[in-house]
């Protein structure tokens, strides 16, 4: 029914498995949405956050989620401008899955403002020294170069196509798509840093707060260099599992294992310098401050020091020896293992840089509170995850994101009758029409 | 015109008197339409611009002492004035910090609620409106006409009732004087305590109480030179304008953060 939208030499699903697919995912979209608009039009009451807690789920999701978006940046540098061109073939999704991540977290802090309807005093009124200003900006900033360069992809569809001004658009665009990399690396840069920055200079936050160079805290270059560390893997992990539901190979071995070793290059070294960065905090920055490493500890297992051990050794070390070596990304299982701790890894140390540093006590007559949740804050967590299922649904069954789909899953040529109708020019191309 | 000398507003409230009545408490919120709902009991919801902890030393009976610490904005100057710890994070200039009068201010309808300063302050002294404020029925007729009540979504905190300077500036003005007296601007709290407890006055102004009874030292960040005075969480150098007065010493350590090496007093405990 809607095989002429599909792109040629590829198979997919019968359009009914897809809407089911769909609409299963919708569902889910539909709960977080009902939450979201629960948050907008009774406020943040809906929620479980308070005045100790005033940052929570939100915002972790926030950051992980634009850590984990790092993968567009970081590979669209290594293609465009450090010319790896074997990344041509998963660039596509690593800017797709860019584009879900940041556009998520935009509105996940639409969500979670008081005052929606002031969002754009951030802009209007906005503070230089905040880093939540370099925060707003270079985000929306670098959102926009994420909608620059996925627009080409949606040109690429088939039906687009066929219009010529959209079609040399779509060129044109590709054309000078090295300048939108450098430009969205930049801004990565900076807003992944300012986005350390916001836990960094907290002052009056002992266990957050971090010395660094001139006005930035070393957080902001360790968020840098972990969204650029796990980004990737967190690219090649939606890749291998969007493999698995789709039962298909759709990307080259060469893409994700040079990917998988640039990435474990750069966790090796954010490892490193991560490890310093504690150890230099709890023998000199926190001391000085009167509190001692475990002081930012308590029994209560959320809170507990395993979760340093998990993030630095675990989520660490492990996955950065897997991927440098070229046994651990040439083996299948491992190679998730490896890209699977590195996306917990870092995702763990939004949470500890976000929850922690709310529940532990400063004061010497205050304590630790804990945090649970609601379920408008889960729902509204969740809704990110489903909007992104459907729109890499919908991007994969309409857009060629995967370039070595067609050459890595040949289709069976169809019958005689069926090519009939093919149009001439696209016999010319030697493509197989596409199967609804 | 010959502008006028910085004033640097302060707090100095002595522990040793402070009965823990919560006189200061009460007078703070009807003084600026504090909101509050039908149930209060949950204290991380509650808006309490002037909070006091009632602290004891943790000791058994019969050595066990108690101390009332009464908690308002500190109006940290930080370690270059002006950079509170909230100020220099709010991203829309929301909250900010007069060098005319050392007073954090709070402009509710630039605040969108994004809560940051709220994680910037180690005192807790912020508070957020998670609720948009009801009154009991009648009661809107008794708030303070000089106080604007804060929509829900937006950030609040303890302004020194600096609608009561501004009301103090206005009668100066009007009488043709430049300056207000000591005795023309003082907070709702200093007024309600029955204890005498609260002193506030000008910290660069040696002819006012809250000046002698600490002694600021101006050249280093205005630590106190009194022995028995002290501030809440010196070490992290957010420099507060409120000071605590205390003869003991359990009391003074309270106030701060120290290694093992460096204080052994048993930890304080904090009963609501």
């Amino acid at each position: 029914m809607d095989s002429a939208l599909i792109p040629k030499g590829v198979k997919r699903c019968p359009l009914w498995q897809f809407l089911l697919f769909t609409g299963a995912v919708g569902i889910v979209l539909l709960w977080g949405v009902y939450a979201m608009l629960l948050c907008w039009f009774k406020g943040l009451n809906q929620t479980n956050m308070n005045d100790y807690y005033g940052f929570a789920l939100w915002i972790w999701a926030d950051l992980a989620v634009i850590a984990v978006g790092g993968g567009a940046f970081f590979t669209g540098l290594l293609r465009y401008i450090f010319g790896k061109d074997a990344l041509k073939n998963i660039i596509n999704y690593a800017v797709l899955i860019g584009f879900i991540c940041y556009s998520s977290a935009l509105l996940i802090l639409a969500i979670d403002i008081g005052q929606p309807l002031r969002g754009w005093f951030i802009f209007w009124h906005a503070n230089v020294h905040s880093m939540l200003t370099e925060v707003a900006f270079c985000l929306s900033a670098y959102f926009g170069v994420l909608t620059i360069e996925y627009i080409p992809l949606i040109l690429e569809n088939r039906q687009i196509d066929k219009v010529p001004f959209f079609h040399h658009l779509g060129h044109n665009m590709h054309e000078i798509m090295a300048v939108f990399a450098a430009t969205g690396a930049f801004l990565s840069f900076f807003h992944q840093g300012s986005l350390g920055g916001v836990a960094g200079v907290l002052y009056g936050r002992p266990f957050a707060f971090r010395e660094g160079i001139f006005i930035w805290p070393w957080t902001f270059f360790l968020y840098t260099w972990s969204a650029a560390a796990c980004g990737p893997c967190f690219t090649i992990l939606v890749t291998k599992i969007t493999e698995k539901v789709v039962r298909k190979k759709l990307v080259k071995d060469n893409a994700i294992e040079l990917l998988a070793k640039i990435s474990g290059w750069m966790l090796l070294t954010y490892t490193m310098a991560k490890t310093y960065d504690t150890w230099y905090w709890f023998t000199v920055t926190a001391p000085s401050k009167g509190f001692a490493l475990m002081d930012f500890y308590s029994n209560n297992p959320l809170y507990g020091i395993w979760m340093l051990v998990v993030e630095i050794g675990i989520c660490g070390l492990i996955p950065a020896v897997i991927l440098i070596t070229d046994k651990g990304r040439k083996n299948s299982m491992t190679l998730w293992i490896a890209v699977i701790l590195a996306v917990i890894g870092v995702c763990l140390n939004r949470w500890v840089m976000v929850l922690q540093v709310m529940a532990v006590p400063v004061m010497t007559f205050d304590q630790w509170v804990l945090y649970i949740p609601s379920w408008q804050e889960v729902a509204t967590t969740i809704l990110p995850l489903a909007y992104g299922i459907i729109l890499i649904a919908i991007s994969y069954r309409y857009l060629p994101v995967f370039p070595n789909e067609p050459e890595l899953n040949p289709i069976e040529p169809l019958n005689e009758e069926e090519t009939a109708v093919e149009s001439p020019v696209e016999l010319e191309q030697e493509l197989k029409p596409a199967e609804a | 015109m010959k502008h006028n000398k910085a004033q640097k507003f302060g707090m100095v409230i002595d522990l040793d008197k402070c009965t823990g009545c919560g006189s200061c408490m009460v007078a703070c919120m009807s003084e600026n339409n504090v909101p509050f709902r039908k149930d209060e009991s949950d204290k991380f919801l509650s808006i309490t611009w002037m909070r006091v902890y009632r602290l004891t030393n943790g000791k058994p009976f019969p050595n066990t002492d108690i101390c009332y610490l009464p908690r308002p904005c500190m109006q940290c100057a930080g370690q270059h004035e002006g950079h509170s710890p909230c100020v220099s994070v709010c991203p829309a200039i929301a909250t900010d910090y007069s060098t005319e009068t050392g007073i954090v201010s709070q402009i509710y309808t630039r605040c969108f609620g994004c809560r940051y300063c709220m994680a910037s302050c180690p005192y807790h002294a912020r508070y957020f409106n998670w609720w948009d404020p009801i009154w009991p029925d009648g009661m809107e007729k008794y708030l303070s006409p000089n106080v604007s009540p804060r929509m829900r979504g937006v950030v609040e905190k303890c302004s020194f009732c600096f609608h009561r300077y501004q009301l103090a500036k206005e009668k100066a003005f009007m009488e043709g004087r430049r300056n207000i007296e000591e005795n023309e601007y003082q907070t709702a709290c200093t007024q309600a305590c029955p204890a005498g407890a609260v002193t506030f006055g000008d910290l660069n102004n040696p002819d006012h109480a809250v000046y002698n009874l600490v002694k600021p030292d101006h050249k280093h960040s205005g630590r106190p030179t009194n022995p028995h005075a002290f501030r809440l969480l010196e070490r992290l150098g957010t420099n507060p304008k409120v000071y605590y007065l205390s003869s003991r010493k359990w009391v003074r350590q309270v106030g701060d953060n120290y290694l093992k090496n460096e204080a052994k007093v048993k930890k304080p405990v904090h009963h609501g």
